[in-house]
């Protein structure tokens, strides 16, 4: 099984590259293409509260998670936009709204500019946008063989004529994403998790997509399997024109894949940025103090500066802006007032929903350091 | 790999597990003589219970062949009408396994499909039918076929029913054995139905009851494989029971429960192989059923391995 990590046509002519043509010249800013997706003021609330009867006899009021609490973004055609966040920020909850698998609570998503309800409505529509998951062992019918699985789409969809057109279809996936055509006889168990995940790929290739959503595709993954997968990906997106919408939790994963990057907290954006221009100059104090967390080779030793306490429960959450009980420039208007996400001072192309920001209360990040160490 | 699909099965762990077992390979032994003796009854059996013309009352109450008074041509003695035991045995266990396994059928289809839609469809689909799953599981399940056989006994002509006894056997123990399926099925499907797989086949628009056959269904039956065995045993008591009080099979075509009940006339006055020999057939088929069931849940099961 091993040996077939070595013949990996797509990944390794990428790595081969040098890295300046790697980066293509639209990343670090806004391109202009039209948007693929976008969200306006998206909202998710679940419904947690316990059965009606305890719920009555124990007079408790509805308990209601608000997993994502008005989320807006657009992503242009051909490029990556990634969330991030800590475990249970909503992140996740976007990408299932963004394909349709959960109903918003309050805003919209547009597909192609197109009210994605409306758009699912459609075969031709919902066959441009696939989406791959976390979880490689979970993600492929157990019972299903490999060929059938990446089949699936090719025939709910009817893209081809016949079954043979469909086996060379198949067969054509599999090598694409550097497995054999005969792997398309096994079953999912006789599979590795990154090469599952290259079957969950050729899945959602399938139908010709033009928008993937990818939910974590690499956190189940071994490092070096994880570079393979993002080398594939990056590469099929320069060769189909695939947009992504990219959910991590890693943010040395997603620097090496985003065009953009937005931090997610507690169901919001606090910063969304272009992907060079946040890890150089992050803006929002969360987005600080996630940068500090990163390891590195020159830090090696050093003390850290953990954020201060936890993560609010998203279902009461603080008022004004959630980051505040953790907030080392937190004020009095933190407190009640929720910040809007709009471009930051001095840096324009970044969008950040931060009053200390927008007051210029942040001072330049060295300052800003040394008085949390303080803190 | 490229070995035949019959020889890996008996390569598998399932076949290993199998033979290390002495109990689980007897109660096979045991399992497939009953069924075989059951099914080639009109080959095997050395007369025709059925055929009235070869009767002859002369003939009845002979104890068995080895017995003083024993006849060879009757090796396990005859009853009241000069039937030979074992060939009303086997005939006997035909109707009893024909009811069960017909029964256990009917009930894993009606429990599968509802349990199925009520994990995955959830909401008021789900709480009315396990509610009514619930109330039906508060009564004990022989209670449950004696009231659907009396029911219908009740509300059919006398002659219909006569017909359709068999039928209304079998509905009333299927019916009585459903909500176990439905309630296995159901948990299975709450697991299944969140796993990714299940949600890129959302992702790209399948209908729910495509999802639910296709991908949900043959990751849940497992367990379903494990119950039906199980229940087989219990359904061929049910029958036997309800044979046994006399509203079950038509006398016409009598089981093994009917065979019973027919020696138990005779039990104290002497002729005790009458009901015994039915009797121990009845608890050698269950027995070895309910070990089989037993040897595959825990074989299956891969927290026991």
């Amino acid at each position: 099984m091993a040996e077939r990590i070595v013949h990996e046509p797509t990944g390794e002519d990428f790595a081969a590259l040098p890295v300046a043509e790697r980066l293509p010249a639209a990343r670090g800013a806004v391109p202009d293409a039209a948007p693929m997706v976008e969200a306006e003021d998206l909202a998710r609330h679940f419904d947690v509260s316990r059965p009606w009867l305890q719920r009555v006899l124990a007079r408790e009021p509805r308990r209601i998670l608000r997993a994502v609490d008005g989320v807006s973004f657009a992503i242009p055609k051909g490029t990556t936009l990634s969330l991030v966040g800590e475990s249970g920020c909503g992140k996740s909850t976007v990408a299932r709204l963004v394909v349709g698998l959960y109903a918003p609570t309050r805003g919209r998503v547009l597909f192609d500019g197109q009210d994605l309800a409306r758009a699912r409505a459609s075969a031709a529509q919902r066959r441009r946008m696939q989406m791959i998951f976390q979880d490689p062992y979970a993600s492929l019918n157990p019972r299903w063989r490999v060929r059938d699985i990446i089949a699936e789409p090719i025939r709910a969809f009817g893209l081809v004529r016949d079954r043979a057109a469909q086996r060379d279809r198949v067969a054509e996936l599999l090598t694409h994403v550097g497995l054999s055509p005969l792997d398309g006889e096994k079953y999912p168990h006789e599979f590795s998790g990154g090469q599952r995940q290259r079957i969950s790929i050729a899945r959602a290739l399938s139908s010709n997509p033009e928008f993937l959503v990818c939910d974590e595709p690499t956190s189940a993954l071994d490092v070096s399997v994880q570079a393979q997968i993002l080398n594939l990906m990056k590469a099929l997106q320069r060769e189909l024109g695939l947009t992504y919408l990219f959910i991590s939790h890693n943010l040395s994963v997603v620097r090496q894949v985003s065009d953009r990057i937005g931090v997610m907290y507690l169901g919001r954006i606090a910063e969304l940025a272009p992907a060079e221009t946040l890890f150089t100059a992050p803006r929002h104090p969360y987005t600080r103090a996630l940068m500090e967390a990163i390891p590195d080779l020159e830090m090696t030793g050093r003390q850290r500066v953990p954020v201060g306490g936890e993560v609010p429960s998203p279902i009461s959450p603080p008022p004004g802006c959630p980051f505040h009980p953790r907030c080392p420039l937190a004020d009095a208007r933190c407190r009640a007032e929720r910040p809007a996400l709009i471009p930051a001072r001095g840096t324009e192309e970044t969008l950040v929903a931060c009053h200390a920001v927008e007051e210029g209360r942040d001072g330049d990040p060295a300052t800003a350091a040394s008085a949390r160490a303080l803190a | 790999m490229a070995a035949p699909a019959f020889v890996r099965a008996f390569d598998s762990d399932l076949w290993w597990s199998f033979r290390r077992s002495p109990v689980t390979v007897l109660s096979a032994v045991v399992a497939l003589v009953c069924v075989g003796g059951a099914l080639l009854a009109p080959l095997l059996a050395p007369h025709n219970p059925f055929d009235l013309a070869s009767l002859n009352l002369l003939d009845a109450f002979k104890p068995p062949a080895w017995a003083a008074e024993g006849d060879l041509a009757y090796p396990l003695g005859t009853d009241d009408q000069g039937r030979d035991m074992l060939s009303a045995i086997m005939y006997g266990a035909r109707v009893s396994l024909l009811v069960g396994v017909s029964a256990v059928l009917f009930s894993t289809l009606l429990g599968v499909a509802l349990g199925l839609l009520a994990g995955y469809l959830g909401g008021a689909v789900d709480a009315v039918l396990m509610r009514i799953a619930d109330i039906q599981l508060t009564f004990p399940s022989i209670l449950v076929a004696l009231l659907v056989d009396g029911v219908v006994r009740a509300a059919l002509p006398r002659e219909v029913h006569d017909q359709v006894a068999l039928f209304v056997v079998i509905f009333a123990i299927g019916i009585s054995n459903w909500p176990q399926f439905a309630r296995t099925v159901r948990g299975s499907t709450l697991v299944e139905r969140n796993k990714e797989y299940v949600l890129a086949a959302r992702v790209i628009g399948l209908s729910r009851l495509r999802i639910m056959l296709t991908h949900v269904l043959p990751n849940v039956l497992g367990p379903v494989l494990v119950i039906a065995t199980l229940s087989l045993g219990f359904a061929i008591l049910a029958e036997a029971t309800l044979s046994f009080l006399g509203v079950g099979v038509p006398p016409t075509q009598p089981s093994l429960g009917t065979l019973i009940r027919i020696g138990n006339d005779f039990l104290f006055s002497g002729e005790w192989w009458i009901t015994i020999f039915p009797g121990a057939a009845l608890v050698a088929m269950v027995l070895s059923v309910n070990l089989l069931g037993d040897w595959l849940r825990d074989a299956l099961n891969p927290k026991l391995r």
